[in-house]
């Protein structure tokens, strides 16, 4: 007997069973709440890796409703991918929340009460939301889930009291709601045009021709809006930076990635036969130059920030790009390759660019939230001197954004090198140069930081003493990221499940 | 000894080697400031214990044992450790120079702030070194090549004060995008030839890069701009006189044991185990490398001449000294190669006694320029006979060490049919001459012409006997690989082993 559909199940109603629990609202709830939905995410991430790589793709119908109408699960090795390094980044942010939060006295009135008191649930619903995402194979369910996750990101923003905030998670909130009719648009088109809704039903049909084209264009866009890809990005600074730390970590290394996994497997496995090669790869390369642009434009506007944690947030629209680097050369073959299946080192390092993206912005994230909770400020210039008070902060900023930039030994490395790799094998100097370009530039705003950082600060002024706790979730996301640059086989192995190859 | 024999015989012992100052230099960031005994036992354990494994490997390679410790980071890539005749010649002096260097340290920095960082960089920047000496691949080169970058820059901007941090920035500039080369050149290498390991004689298949030389040109001058800069070859030497505003024995580790050597052995590699010094001489691209050689061998020189500073001095110095390293590995045949390789150690050896002085000058009587040293000799007559010993090495008196390289470059370049080589060493001994003659008859002959801080000694030793005991070995060794070159363990005999042995 299968373990998957157990850890489906855990892996969706386990978060979403500690939201209720946490919407109860005392501390203990929250903290359970917290510990439940940690709990059950990495047993079903544990659980659903080795199920995967034991009997390889799991197929499931929830509660035996065949197709149309029941609700379709399929895991391979890209959603377990997914799910798992949500787990890890999950539970660590969850972990630093509950020390972030910790200093609220009264759960009920004060305005900084919103932030404690409905962090968590909000949270935990986000969380089912994800993995929800990742193991769904029909359009409709993951339609339901976007929305979910949509809704409580933006209640996320919201919930640091500022008009700032609040209207950066309004403009968030339209924009998710716009992005997901785009996305609902497509999905009827497809089931006026096949009749279905399943995935892998669709795959199998390979569509093609006009209504096919405009329905993936149509839920493309909508996709990458939520994705924030440039010139669709403009969103994303003002919500990421404006959340509170815990939930910046999320969003921005986090939820940016579901609806990118979503645009995955439309273009990668469901629609990857069916659309006339010269127009797929036309619109492949416009994906990759999109991607090139945001990660020059985003890192030129990082360096030109004042707030740290919008200098981060430009950071995730620049790396974003680096995900959209991928698709162009996803197309190119390497001499002797297979000609059925996408490249391989792109696959490779897209995906793993995602995950070292994940850790390492969460680290960045977390360790900034540590850094502005003690001087309460957000400015890049009040931080000066901060990396003699906090060095295991400032250590944990570090090595995430040196991981952005590729430097070894770390996972952002190892994902450098392979999408230089799958550029390289195709003689793509051009892909090469931007590459290695983006690293530079990402090292630019991320040593400003350190500059600031490492002064010496001549006028003592108070200093907030931070959790230790808050301390070691940031260090434990960095030391992780520098453990997957010397450590990529597993990762990828889990990956291979499945392939990186259309769909029949 | 069958128990030695046995653990001679040990697989893992490269991979011992780089721990043994890992594991101390993590152990000392987290101690606290005052644990100061803590502290250099440490440093003293961790130095004895590499310098007790390296004297293993060495017996171990001698008796025909080649080490290899491998762990595999992506499919087909691994972390290699290699240790053989030419990674042990490279840590063996990493080790010693370590060990000296680190007792010097103690007693430069007593009593000055941020102790524990230092240390603890300084042990991470020699784990560094030691893994780009034992890299196994361009692979592993790379990781442990930038890790040194890293490494090193606390300890180059260790002061704070303004100049440091331009020196920092200006290190950093120059090599990260180096290191942004170098890897591009990698994956450019391993995309194109499929293959990344050192092998003696080349890896690289001739007839690829008569397929397509363009190509492989194109590789071969990034991967030399990647080495070039932390070789300090013209034109991108100029980090290096600016980086000597750092402490000492920050400027004694980048001058003779890491970072320079790091780039003299990448070009070595690149030259003799990547491309082959067969197939380089026939793409042409060694004539460049040797050109470039000799001309930064007489612009180092000119450089050293007019400048008053002199640690400043000593820098131009280096840049001068190092590029017979390339000079010597860029000819054709095995006696220049024997000069390259045998002037690593030698010229580390002088050159660090030379720091080793400058810094007992600047420390015991704050005397810093070449004008203020005036009758130094009388007040310091043991620093300066050390600092004697060595600057008449660096100009290629017999018997001391650096005449031995000088000898074995000339006849080297003649059997080579590099005649060429003579003029210029000619040239540079003369400018050698030039720069250090008026240091030591200022030093010994003139009376006193600057105000000293301590015109009296303190006790019978003219100098904290921490810092003059490691200037005093330095020099003896030095003196001593000259008039003991032709036995087997002098680093000219090991030489030998590793050019006539086949190990290049």
């Amino acid at each position: 007997m299968s373990g998957a559909p157990l850890w489906t199940t855990v892996a969706v109603m386990g978060p979403l069973v500690a939201g209720i629990v946490a919407l109860a609202g005392g501390r203990r709830a929250l903290q359970s709440g917290l510990v439940l939905g940690s709990a059950s995410s990495l047993a079903a991430a544990w659980g659903l890796a080795h199920t995967i790589m034991d009997e390889g793709v799991v197929r499931h119908l929830l509660g035996g409703w065949g197709r149309p109408l029941g609700i379709e699960l399929y895991v391979d090795g890209l959603a377990a991918v997914m799910i798992s390094v949500t787990a890890v980044v999950g539970s660590v942010v969850s972990w630093y929340s509950s020390a972030y939060f910790g200093d609220v006295a009264d759960l009920r009135e004060s305005p900084a009460a919103r932030g404690a008191r409905f962090f968590a649930p909000l949270w935990l619903f986000l969380w089912s939301a994800m993995n929800g995402i990742y193991v769904s194979g029909d359009m409709f369910n993951l339609y339901v889930m976007m929305e979910v996750l949509g809704l409580s990101a933006a209640a996320i923003v919201t919930l640091a009291v500022t008009r700032k905030a609040t209207l950066a998670g309004m403009r968030y909130l339209f924009i998710s709601l716009a992005g997901s009719m785009l996305f609902l648009l497509g999905v009827a088109l497809l089931y006026a045009e096949y009749g279905t809704l399943s995935l892998e039903e669709l795959a199998a049909m390979n569509p093609g021709g006009a209504t096919a084209g405009w329905a993936l264009s149509a839920m493309t866009v909508g996709l990458l809006a939520k994705t924030a890809l440039f010139p669709l990005h403009s969103w994303l600074p003002p919500a990421h930076a404006g959340a509170p730390a815990p939930g910046s970590a999320i969003l921005s290394a986090l939820v940016v990635k579901a609806s990118f996994y979503v645009i995955v497997r439309l273009w990668m496995h469901v629609f990857g036969y069916g659309l006339p090669a010269a127009e797929a790869e036309g619109a492949l390369l416009i994906l990759g130059t999109l991607g090139g642009i945001a990660i020059i434009w985003g890192s030129l506007l990082a360096l030109r920030q004042v707030s740290l944690k919008r200098l981060i947030a430009y950071s995730t629209v620049a790396q974003i790009g680096y995900l959209f680097v991928m698709f162009p050369l996803l197309a190119e073959l390497a001499p002797g390759a297979d000609p059925d299946a996408w490249n391989l080192n792109a696959w490779n390092g897209g995906i793993y660019h995602l995950i070292a993206h994940a850790l390492a912005k969460a680290a960045m994230f977390l360790a900034a939230g540590s850094m502005t909770y003690a001087v309460a400020d957000d400015a890049i210039e009040s931080i000066s001197g901060v990396a003699h008070r906090l060095p295991m902060s400032f250590l944990a900023f570090g090595l995430g954004g040196l991981s952005l930039a590729g430097i070894p030994p770390s996972a952002g490395y190892v994902s450098k090198w392979l999408l230089l790799n799958a550029a390289l094998e195709s003689g793509q100097w051009f892909w090469a140069g931007l590459i290695a370009l983006g690293g530079l530039l990402t090292l630019a705003y991320v040593l400003m930081v350190g500059r600031y950082a490492v002064q010496i600060r001549h006028s003592p002024e108070p200093f907030r003493t931070v959790p230790r706790r808050m301390e070691w979730a940031a260090i434990t996301l960095a030391v992780l990221t520098v453990a997957l640059g010397l450590r990529a086989v597993e990762p990828l192995a889990l990956l291979s499940i499945g392939g990186a190859r259309p769909w029949p | 000894m069958p128990l030695l024999t046995g653990f001679a015989e040990w697989e893992t012992l490269p991979l011992l080697v780089v721990l043994s100052s890992f594991a101390p230099g993590v152990v000392i960031m987290f101690l606290r400031e005052d644990q100061r005994g803590l502290r250099t036992t440490l440093n003293m354990i961790g130095a004895t214990l590499k310098l007790l494994l390296v004297g293993l490997m060495l017996t171990g390679v001698a008796a025909g044992i080649e080490y290899r410790w491998a762990m595999t980071v992506l499919p087909g890539l691994e972390l290699v450790l290699i240790g053989d005749a030419l990674a042990l010649l490279f840590v063996t002096l990493s080790a010693v120079l370590w060990m000296v260097t680190t007792i010097y340290a103690i007693g430069y920095l007593e009593g000055s702030p941020n102790r524990t960082r230092f240390f603890g960089f300084f042990s991470l920047c020699v784990t560094a070194t030691t893994g780009v000496a034992m890299a196994g691949d361009l692979f592993t080169f790379v990781i442990f090549y930038e890790a040194l970058t890293w490494t090193t820059y606390p300890l180059v901007v260790h002061r704070g004060s303004e100049a440091a941090i331009r020196a920092g920035r200006l290190y950093l500039i120059y090599t990260l995008t180096a290191g942004a080369l170098l890897i591009v050149g990698a994956v450019g290498l391993y995309a194109s030839a499929g293959t990344l390991e050192f092998v003696a004689g080349g890896a690289i298949d001739p007839q690829l890069v008569h397929e397509n030389p363009g190509r492989y040109l194109i590789i071969f001058f990034l991967l030399l701009g990647g080495v070039g800069v932390k070789a300090a070859l013209f034109p991108v030497h100029g980090w290096l006189p600016v980086a000597m505003v750092a402490p000492a024995p920050v400027s004694a580790l980048l001058h003779a044991v890491a970072v320079v050597k790091a780039g003299a052995f990448g070009v070595i590699r690149l030259l003799h185990s990547v491309f082959g010094i067969e197939l380089a001489t026939e793409m042409g691209v060694a004539a460049v490398v040797a050109a470039g050689a000799a001309f930064t061998i007489v612009y180092g020189s000119l450089r050293a001449l007019t400048q008053d500073d002199l640690k400043r001095r000593l820098a131009f110095s280096t840049v001068s000294q190092l590029s017979y390293i390339t000079l010597g590995a860029a000819l054709l045949l095995p006696l220049a190669h024997i000069g390259g390789l045998v002037h690593l150690v030698h010229q580390g050896l002088m050159k660090i006694t030379l720091f080793f002085c400058a810094g007992i000058l600047a420390e015991t009587i704050s005397v810093k320029r070449v004008s203020e040293m005036g009758g130094v000799g009388r007040r310091l007559p043991l620093t300066m006979i050390a600092f004697t010993v060595a600057a008449l090495g660096m100009i290629g008196l017999p018997p001391i060490a650096g005449f031995v390289s000088k000898w074995h470059l000339g006849l080297g370049g003649i059997e080579s049919g590099a005649e060429w080589i003579i003029p210029v060493l000619l040239a540079s001994s003369l400018l050698n001459a030039a720069y250090f003659l008026p240091i030591l008859r200022t030093a010994w002959f003139d009376p006193q012409n600057a105000e000293w801080n301590a015109a009296e000694r303190e006790s019978w030793l003219e100098a904290d006997w921490r810092l003059l005991w490691p200037a005093l070995i330095t020099a003896g060794i030095a003196l001593g690989s000259g008039l003991f070159a032709n036995t087997a363990w002098s680093p000219l005999g090991w030489t030998r082993l590793i050019v006539y042995g086949g190990g290049l």
